[in-house]
């Protein structure tokens, strides 16, 4: 859905398809997806108007180096939730090849190679995640608590409490750099090439229809072909993976590999995921709604700091925002079942995601 | 599943959102931020604690706002809820681009936020680490709260006094291979030799910095030696753990205890006569010097460079030392007299 561009509204009257009760732009326009870019849009005339200092394009420089991590690792966090699973150990994996890089860096090692086992480290943690809830069959939820103490328990462990800093300069002025005079950052470009690499594995290929297939019906899913053990094991490794490649970012950025980095980070992807339109029961959702939560949650905490709004407050907004826009769909839906029950035409339930 | 009507979702949630961000953007405007370019130099200075909701930090950063007051600057305060680098990092950046006069910080992580310091003084901001410092080639002055000499000086100071100057004591620390209580303990031992033989130091126990192993230690210290007549406990976990045992112990009130604690964990032990006295420094002096070295390098009186002198309102006259630290001086002693005027 991410590349249909807005086509001139149908004439609903003229051509309707049976199993859609809603015209064409309609269901591309009214989306939950497209309300978080709305909200997102409002958000930065509004903060661009009154918050002094935010017009600026330094903002932009700063804000995308800022949820660049988000960003990369809510890619796969996306693919994960739709099929109604979860990964709470992504931000303890940054922090585990985080220090992986780093130890092995100290070492001696080139930082080339030490990037690479992180990788590979990364991609280790997310086979485990998805060999304990495939194959042996536990909730994510509760082995993916497990692995995030696990996982922040060997970073912090390697490396204590000490930090390791000495990064090739090449690099960590790689992870700052710019495209030329735009003041965009360069990390855009790996993030751009992961995002059409996730887009089209979600929404154009059969293995994005098995996702969304299992999210709605594990059984369903599982009689029409798709085999859903091996989808999930896919997931969890991918988001092993890329939280290994926000790992490696992220202690360029900050030319520092600490155990504790990035401690908590799960959460935030976690919150702009689910504000982005990803059923948290698996089903639904799609990446443009959750770039565009990223980013909004982004925006809306730089511009309140610019406005000197302490961090608490910040958190308490990003919260009420969260818990409205689930409330707000359940009560939506709540709503129109009421509307509709009474008499109502049964209406054909249709997954207008991807 | 159900994906129309969600317009009036987004609009409530964009009224929400535009109410705050109006409302703050207008809360802003009043603090006047980034303030001018006046006489004196932009004399805004913003403290950036390792996090928010820490009282030390609450104690520093009022004293910062005193002095702010003092000088007619523009205090503000701003931090991650969390101590971690990254989340200082945006402030600094935030800090940066709305152009403070001066940052005062205390450090997360001595690299992990030097980028972005660099990048505050390449616009001009000044950069004062307080408390916990940075590399120091991405700040300006470095205001220390004690040097390792004054604060094995108070210790061996206090504990002698309060056993008079002769008999066994002992050393509870953090853990074996901590690096600030080792440099302390090896100057206290040498001032001890020097100048206090009566008194001597039979054992250095280890509590880890954990409130039971440190408790345990003080009660296997005190039933090795039946002769101890003080305890020395140079970090703040082992001094409140020692404390409490005693409290509890036959030995209150006849074995000694000082070392380096807060007055919030101390008070009921001070109170009690369980503690006569123990040191810190006072974080309130901290943040007000470190707001005068600001308005200092903001004025231009001073570069950070050795040699350099600064006024800092009731405290005196200051000097640059070397690597562009500033002493706060000795260490502040708590006692029952004034443990009531601290909150920390």
């Amino acid at each position: 859905m991410s590349s249909i561009t807005q086509t001139t509204p149908a004439p609903a009257s003229v051509r309707q398809y049976r199993d859609y009760d809603q015209p064409l732009w309609k269901r591309l326009l009214l989306t939950r997806e497209m309300a978080i870019i709305a909200l997102l849009i409002v958000v930065v005339i509004i903060a661009s108007m009154t918050i002094r200092g935010f017009g600026q394009p330094i903002t932009l420089t700063y804000l995308i180096l800022d949820v660049t991590p988000i960003l990369l690792i809510a890619l796969p966090m996306t693919l994960i939730m739709i099929t109604g699973e979860i990964d709470l150990s992504v931000a303890s994996v940054v922090g585990l090849s985080s220090v992986v890089t780093g130890v092995l860096t100290h070492g001696g090692m080139p930082f080339e190679i030490a990037a690479l086992i992180a990788l590979l480290v990364g991609g280790i943690g997310g086979a485990i995640n998805g060999f304990l809830v495939t194959v042996v069959g536990l909730p994510s939820l509760a082995v993916t608590i497990g692995t995030l103490a696990l996982f922040r328990g060997l970073a912090v462990g390697l490396l204590g409490t000490t930090a390791v800093t000495d990064f090739p300069e090449f690099w960590t002025d790689l992870a700052k750099a710019k495209l030329g005079t735009t003041g965009v950052p360069l990390v855009i470009i790996p993030f751009l090439v992961l995002l059409v690499i996730f887009a089209v594995l979600l929404h154009f290929t059969p293995f994005g229809r098995g996702i969304y297939a299992i999210g709605l019906s594990k059984e369903t899913a599982a009689f029409s072909g798709v085999d859903v053990g091996r989808t999930k094991f896919i997931l969890f490794v991918l988001a092993g993976l890329v939280s290994a490649l926000a790992g490696i970012y992220y202690t360029l950025r900050f030319g520092s590999a600490r155990g504790d980095n990035a401690t908590g980070m799960e959460l935030q992807v976690i919150a702009a995921v689910v504000l982005g339109g990803v059923s948290v029961f698996g089903g639904r959702g799609a990446l443009h709604g959750v770039i565009a939560g990223v980013l909004l949650i982004g925006v809306l905490a730089s511009a309140l700091r610019l406005a000197n709004v302490t961090s608490d407050v910040i958190n308490i907004i990003t919260g009420v925002l969260l818990v409205i826009s689930v409330v707000s769909s359940s009560f939506l839906a709540w709503l129109r079942t009421r509307r509709r029950a009474p008499g109502g035409k049964p209406r054909v339930e249709v997954s207008t995601a991807g | 599943m159900l994906f129309q009507k969600k317009t009036r979702a987004a609009a409530l949630a964009a009224l929400a959102v535009s109410v705050a961000l109006v409302a703050t953007g207008c809360a802003a405007g009043d603090s006047g931020s980034g303030g001018g370019e006046g006489d004196g130099g932009n004399l805004s200075i913003t403290f950036l604690p390792k996090n928010l909701g820490n009282p030390y930090f609450d104690t520093s950063n009022a004293g910062g706002e005193e002095a702010i007051e003092e000088f007619d600057g523009t205090f503000a305060e701003v931090g991650p809820a969390e101590a971690t680098p990254d989340g200082q990092v945006s402030y600094i950046n935030t800090l940066t681009q709305q152009g403070v006069g001066a940052i005062a910080i205390s450090a997360n992580d001595p690299k992990a936020i030097c980028d972005a310091l660099n990048e505050a003084r390449d616009a001009g901001v000044k950069v004062v680490t307080f408390d916990s410092d940075t590399n120091t080639d991405c700040r300006d002055v470095f205001v220390n709260q004690a040097d390792a000499e004054g604060i094995a000086k108070v210790q061996v100071d206090l504990i002698a006094e309060q056993i008079g100057d002769a008999g066994e004591i002992a050393i509870l620390s953090a853990s074996a291979n901590a690096t600030n209580q080792n440099a302390w303990i090896e100057l206290m031992k040498e001032q001890l030799a020097a100048d206090h033989p009566g008194i001597e130091l039979v054992e250095v126990v280890y509590g880890d910095d954990d409130d039971q192993t440190s408790f345990d230690k003080t009660a296997a210290l005190l039933q090795t030696h039946p002769n101890l007549k003080g305890i020395v406990s140079p970090t703040t976990v082992g001094i409140a753990a020692a404390a409490r045992y005693l409290q509890t112990s036959e030995y209150q009130g006849k074995v000694a205890l000082t070392g380096l604690g807060t007055p919030n964990q101390m008070r009921e032990y001070v109170e009690d006569g369980t503690v006569t006295a123990f040191a810190l420094w006072n974080p309130a002096d901290l943040g007000y010097l470190a707001a005068y070295a600001s308005k200092a390098l903001i004025e231009g009186d001073i570069t950070g460079a050795e040699g350099d002198t600064f006024d800092a309102g009731k405290l005196g006259e200051y000097t640059v030392g070397a690597d562009g630290v500033v002493l706060l001086g000795d260490p502040f002693v708590f006692d029952a007299e004034n443990i009531g005027e601290f909150d920390f």
